[in-house]
């Protein structure tokens, strides 16, 4: 299955991927485009990645969250044009127990965070547009702190 | 008379968000002489128009892995320079 989708997430599709009768306990996490980014209205991210590393490491950061606790993990990262309150990313992850359940979703949405190559440029309602996390970002946030 | 073989090596470059739009432009081919290694191919792309908007030592990919700035290139490598990343 890929981890990347250009089309809207469907939570169902993900919690039917892990849910078995086995499996009483389902920790879910959405993260959804917000409306403000450091004090600045925003109105919608455009979402890119490096596609194949992507799916290369989302496949690993399933797997290690599947072999060291004992669940069943789905992952699915949105790319492309988002406005405000659409999901960009969705991970569930279904155990026995909860402890593991929510251990191993917190694990695979930090790891998301840190490890695959995707990128969000952001657009305000200013009109203006800025990579997040870029060191142009960083600059031109700190001219306008000097203007 | 002695003859002399330059062997050459062409690497794929891939270029993504900031760093695409400061080269202006998504990938491209870099030709070398002899021997390189990632430090010195991003040190060619630095010197391109626009290139100086990368950091000296960015995060990259060779091959879809991690590299380091002294991981040797060869023939037909895929090297991809990795603005920071903001993926969730």
């Amino acid at each position: 299955m890929s981890f990347l989708t250009e089309d809207p997430i469907d939570l169902g599709c993900l919690l039917a991927l892990v849910q078995s009768p086995a499996r009483g306990g389902i920790a879910s996490f959405l993260g959804i485009v917000r409306n403000h980014q450091s004090g600045r209205a925003v109105v919608g991210l455009d979402y890119s990645a490096y596609a194949p590393m992507a799916e290369a490491v989302s496949q690993e950061i399933v797997s290690e969250a599947e072999s060291r606790w004992d669940v069943a993990v789905s992952l699915l990262h949105r790319i492309g044009k988002l406005s405000v309150g659409d999901t960009a990313v969705a991970v569930v992850a279904a155990s026995a127990h909860r402890d593991d359940a929510f251990l191993a979703c917190r694990y695979v949405i930090e790891q998301v965070k840190r490890r695959v190559p995707i990128w969000k440029k952001e657009y305000y309602a200013d009109g203006s547009v800025m990579w997040v996390g870029s060191g142009e970002a960083r600059e031109q946030a700190r001219t306008a702190d000097r203007i | 008379m002695a003859t002399t073989v330059t062997s050459t090596l062409t690497v794929r470059v891939l270029l993504f968000g900031s760093y695409a739009e400061a080269l202006e432009r998504g990938a491209l081919d870099l030709t070398f002489s002899g021997p390189v290694t990632v430090g010195e191919a991003l040190a060619r792309l630095r010197a391109l128009p626009g290139g100086e908007r990368l950091p000296a030592k960015p995060l990259c990919a060779l091959n879809l892995q991690q590299a380091r700035m002294g991981s040797p290139l060869t023939e037909g490598d895929e090297l991809a320079i990795l603005p920071p990343l903001a993926g969730g």
